[in-house]
């Protein structure tokens, strides 16, 4: 039975993000935070005290210790206290969450943040922990292996070759130039292979950083920004775990949520994909049908930034950001995790003529 | 604008036991799941999204372990959200699952928490050593042992009261097939003179470390018509968080805490929870925390918490009783733990409790709360849907 479409109407009304950087030794996940927290409380005039709910995703397994969003909480200064969760998972399901509890009406406003660092230990070692425990994760088979599987399949099925990847990449780096926050910018060789077929261009960089946004609901949005990024849909879906039921070279995940969102009911203009690997944008277009005509991550995308964890929450205040500025009407926002697009979130935000 | 009513019509639990050998992780949630299925009389087809919760990754030393999960929890081309907020995400998980409902995102939901601690080791899992941060190498018990003192020294209770509490909640424990410890021999003396590991705490007031999981279904009006059993409706849910360290922080009895129950009060219409909950499902991992948060959920003015444990009160046919299942003390699946108590809130008032069903419970409370005593989730259902 089709859900009764939200009943109220809820937009991103303030954007910020670190500037992502490779390590930040000298930085705690609290500081890498605290700035960013600041300057999205400050575009709005909110405090934190004025905040109707709160809600963040990070992982205990970046952070190397158990219950690490504790300690950023003492940095959102949840004094006196807050109504506030947290997900285990990328940023921008914080966002969902906080978006469902607008919908019910016991908040008009949330903040939203997410934040990882990759740097203090071998991120793509670390991601094998997410695999199957008893049978795939003994393995170790590394994020960047996996998806070099997802790349040589899209190769085999002749969706895509080597060179369409590399257009990919140097796309997204190209466009990364004008992103003052992005961590690999500007053109660069495609690099030497990492794990065939997947060359150093066609993979994110490893990095360290924070995003956080600010959600608020009809009038009150209006207040808060002079153009609000309006949700009109929101959906995220999963599939199985294990890589050999899934065909690699799709991803109906995707293109659930997309339809769900109603990300197909009137063209786009702007598509920010999080898209860890080149090959994984050749999947995403196709199952969000996304045409040459729709302007895809022109924040240079993961490609030029992935701060694990928050990366998907940043395609979303991405998006949001160019409706702010006028540079989009109608704009689609993905998230995704686990290994080789398991899950996908879609976002359809539009701002008012 | 009007909520959709969430009720609860279905619950399952595993049989909890220090160490599941027979079934891996996603047989364990399965088994919750499916018996929460039964007891709705659903079938996996029937659920629109699934909302899963557990205490940290390093209990089982899985990352982000819904997305292995999602096969066994029937959650392929579903939503699926994890939550986490430390010892309180069993009730936090339930609270974003009812929301889902409750905006009418989705009509339909299955929440689930868990937690396979025989898979890898608590108190390593707690005490991994950061640079420039305080480790936790006491585990819980050491932190939360000098709060204890603080409340005895501060209301004057005589040190006899924590062991009241294990003694009742043990007892309780008998009467409920899925909790952990049987103790079929227990006797308050056996709890007063069991070792003491953190003063004032000794091994008989503390929670033990088990293996399982806790699952609901949650669905909106039209779902609770077509259920066979009756429903426990949701009048009021709320969380509360506040930061861990700081000069003004009560440890003993916690702002975020009064916060969180008065939010819920406030929407349930509860004037007096004293006279107007039936029974109560409250997360005490160590025996003291049923007088403080006795206090702290507005059950006892400030001080005399301990006089209601001491007089009877809280007992299974006291007046108010606390934790008729046996609470925290005798089952911590630590993530499912906070999911067991609203779970078992909702059986209260189901009527479907069985040996430990308190008689005519028409509404109950469910609290959970995890990190330095920070996060807070309560929900108060009831055996009628709400009129507000």
């Amino acid at each position: 039975m089709a859900p009764t479409p939200p009943a109220r109407d809820v937009a991103i009304v303030a954007f910020a993000q670190s500037d992502h950087r490779r390590r930040t030794d000298e930085l705690s996940e609290v500081e890498l935070l605290m700035p960013v927290l600041h300057q999205v409380l400050d575009a709005t005039g909110l405090k934190t005290s004025d905040i109707g709910f709160t809600c963040s995703g990070s992982s205990d397994y970046l952070a190397g210790r158990a219950f690490s969003f504790t300690m950023a909480l003492d940095g959102v200064g949840a004094w006196p206290p807050i109504s506030e969760s947290h997900v285990e998972m990328d940023g921008a399901w914080a966002l969902y969450e906080a978006w469902v509890k607008i919908l019910t009406g016991e908040a008009d406003t949330a903040l939203v943040y997410g934040y990882g660092k990759s740097s203090p230990g071998e991120v793509r070692d670390v991601l094998t922990r997410q695999l199957d425990p008893y049978y795939v994760a003994p393995l170790w088979p590394d994020s960047v292996a996996l998806a070099a599987l997802q790349a040589q399949s899209l190769i085999d099925a002749g969706d895509t070759d080597e060179a369409a990847l590399a257009a990919v990449a140097a796309r997204s780096r190209d466009s990364a130039t004008a992103n003052p926050h992005a961590q690999v910018r500007g053109s660069r060789p495609q690099g030497d292979y990492l794990v065939r077929p997947l060359r150093t261009g066609d993979c994110p960089p490893v990095g360290d950083g924070a995003a956080a946004v600010i959600l608020a609901a009809g009038d009150r949005a209006r207040d808060l920004c002079a153009r609000p990024a309006w949700i009109r849909g929101m959906d995220h879906r999963i599939e199985a775990h294990s890589l050999g039921v899934r065909d690699l070279t799709d991803s109906p995940s995707a293109r659930m949520a997309a339809e769900r969102a109603g990300a197909f009911e009137r063209p786009v203009d702007t598509a920010e994909l999080h898209a860890p690997f080149s090959a994984q944008e050749v999947v995403l277009r196709k199952a969000l049908r996304l045409g040459d005509d729709v302007t895809v991550n022109p924040s240079g995308g993961v490609l030029a930034a992935n701060p694990v964890m928050a990366a998907g929450l940043i395609r979303l205040g991405e998006a949001a950001a160019r409706i702010h500025r006028g540079e989009s009407d109608r704009a689609l926002a993905h998230a995704t995790s686990g290994p080789c697009l398991q899950q996908n979130l879609v976002a359809v935000l539009e701002g008012e003529s | 604008m009007s909520k959709e009513p969430v009720a609860v019509v279905g619950v399952g639990q595993t049989k909890h036991v220090a160490a599941r050998h027979d079934v891996s992780i996603a047989g364990l949630v399965r088994e919750a799941a499916q018996r929460a299925l039964d007891d709705a009389a659903l079938t996996w087809s029937d659920i629109d999204a699934v909302v899963i919760g557990k205490a940290p990754d390093f209990f089982e030393g899985v990352m982000m372990p819904e997305l292995y999960l999602a096969d066994a929890l029937g959650a392929v081309g579903k939503p699926m959200l994890r939550v986490h907020t430390a010892g309180s995400v069993g009730g936090s998980t339930a609270l974003v699952a009812s929301n889902l409902v409750a905006a009418r995102v989705h009509t339909t939901v299955l929440t689930l928490a868990f937690e396979k601690q025989s898979e890898s080791n608590a108190m390593w899992g707690l005490s991994l050593p950061v640079p420039f941060t305080q480790p936790l190498l006491a585990g819980a018990g050491g932190f939360f042992a000098p709060h204890v003192r603080a409340y005895m020294r501060r209301t004057g209770a005589p040190d006899t009261v924590g062991s009241l509490v294990a003694y009742k909640d043990r007892r309780n424990a008998l009467k409920n097939p899925y909790a952990h410890l049987h103790e079929h021999d227990i006797t308050l003396e056996k709890v007063q003179a069991s070792p003491m590991l953190w003063d004032p705490i000794r091994y008989s007031e503390t929670c033990p470390s088990s293996d399982g999981a806790c699952a609901m279904i949650l669905t909106d009006r039209a779902g609770a018509a077509r259920a066979p059993r009756p429903a426990a409706w949701v009048h009021g849910g709320a969380m509360r968080s506040e930061p861990t360290l700081f000069a003004g922080k009560d440890f003993v009895s916690p702002q975020a805490g009064k916060d969180c129950a008065a939010d819920v009060y406030r929407q349930a219409g509860i004037a007096d929870p004293r006279r107007e909950i039936d029974a109560v499902e409250m997360y005490v991992p160590f025996s003291w925390y049923e007088p403080m948060w006795l206090e702290n959920l507005g059950f006892a003015a400030e001080g005399e918490g301990w006089k209601l444990t001491e007089s009877g009160v809280t007992e299974l046919d006291g007046d108010l009783p606390v934790n008729p299942s046996g609470g925290v003390l005798s089952t911590n699946p630590i993530g499912a733990s906070g999911m067991i108590r609203f779970a078992e809130a909702a059986l209260q008032v189901r009527g479907e409790a069985g040996e430990h069903q308190v008689e005519g419970a028409r509404k109950a409370l469910g609290h959970a709360y995890g990190g330095g005593a920070q996060f807070f989730a309560m929900w108060l259902v009831g055996a009628e849907p709400p009129t507000r």
